[in-house]
């Protein structure tokens, strides 16, 4: 299962609660505003870090870069995908949860 | 807007004969409608108008035709619980046309 | 004009429905109570899910008659309904679970006894299996 999260985690509990709902070991990909959550530095860091060493972490290159968020402040484990990369995620995965 | 007069009366309705407020229904009304829809009222047809009214203040919605078949397959037998035999009773469709004559919206969807 | 056609004969997936969202508030809630509704139509399995503000869905005693939106709290009825119509006919081949997590209920200071239809009430890890072993998951 590859499970998608959209929204900024200082917005909405879509974070939060693919964290909690997402089984060990599935895939997660951070995309649109769910990009934030991606970088260190922030209130979000902590937990991402921590579902990156039990999930495959993903986040959508291009939507970090239109807002400006640099690879190198990327935390460790998260893997950044490209439109094709999205795609090949979809396609290896046996669906797909959106967290809305 | 036009309206049916029923019993000295005035119950309006859309342009497509659609009653507009479903609390204003009754059986006069019902069969005022069935008339000008050119269906003659057979006890089979009654239920299906009971059924959907029933239906509609319980749920808020008129129900999916495959749900009406299986109420009429319930009450009359397996011979009359199908979409084929609604058409014969709603020659325009169960959907649309039973639901004017029962005094619901007309309904958005197609199941 | 080209034909759709749609081969759904034998085809049988199980579905679940995410419901994440408070109604009223914003279309989300009516969308997914009305794909689940298309889904009984085709006799597919299904999971109607209410988590996080999505279990204010189903909370007792609604009125939007200030609103003048519809309530469409008795349309979940259905759900209830076609799950229990399911599950007592043997010729029909469809599951319907109806489940609300735990977590979320209890946060929103809420039991069972609250939601107008029967539930089964999942912890987060058991709800976490029934995503898993899903065939699609709308979000909403």
């Amino acid at each position: 299962m590859l499970h998608t999260v959209n929204k900024s985690p200082f917005e909405r509990n879509s974070l939060d609660s693919c964290l909690r709902l997402a089984k060990k070991g599935s895939a997660i990909l951070l995309m649109e505003d769910g990009v934030y959550a991606a970088v260190t530095g922030t209130t979000a860091t902590d937990k991402m870090a921590s579902a990156a060493k039990g999930n495959s972490v993903y986040v959508l290159g291009p939507d970090m870069s239109a807002r400006g968020l640099a690879e190198d402040q990327l935390i460790d484990g998260i893997k950044v995908v490209d439109y094709e990369g999205f795609v090949d995620l979809v396609a290896d995965n046996d669906g797909v949860t959106p967290w809305l | 807007m036009a309206a049916y007069n029923v019993n000295g009366n005035d119950i309006e309705h859309d342009e497509e004969g659609y009653i507009t407020d479903v609390s204003q229904w009754n059986m006069d009304l019902a069969q005022i409608i069935a008339d000008a829809e050119g269906l003659d009222m057979t006890d089979e047809h009654w239920a299906v108008v009971n059924f959907l009214r029933e239906y509609y203040n319980e749920y808020q919605i008129a129900p999916a035709v495959r749900v009406l078949v299986k109420a009429i397959k319930k009450q009359f037998g397996p011979e009359k619980g199908s979409n084929k035999y609604l058409y014969e009773l709603f020659p325009y469709g169960p959907a649309k046309q039973a639901c004017k004559v029962a005094g619901l919206p007309k309904p958005t969807g197609c199941v | 004009m080209t034909e759709v056609v749609f081969e759904i004969e034998g085809v049988k997936k199980v579905i679940t429905f995410l419901n994440r969202k408070a109604p009223y508030g914003t279309i989300y809630a009516l969308e997914v109570l009305e794909s689940v509704l298309i889904t009984a139509a085709f006799e597919q399995h299904a999971n109607i899910v209410f988590v996080d503000d999505g279990v204010y869905q189903i909370k007792k005693g609604q009125d939007t008659a200030a609103l003048e939106m519809k309530n469409f709290l008795p349309t979940y009825g259905i759900i209830e309904m076609e799950k229990e119509d399911a599950d007592e006919d043997e010729d029909m081949d469809m599951n319907w679970r109806i489940i609300v997590e735990k977590e979320s209920m209890e946060a929103r200071g809420l039991t069972a006894d609250d939601f107008k239809i029967d539930v089964e009430v999942l912890s987060s890890a058991e709800l976490a299996e029934v995503l898993e072993t899903s065939d699609a998951v709308i979000g909403g």
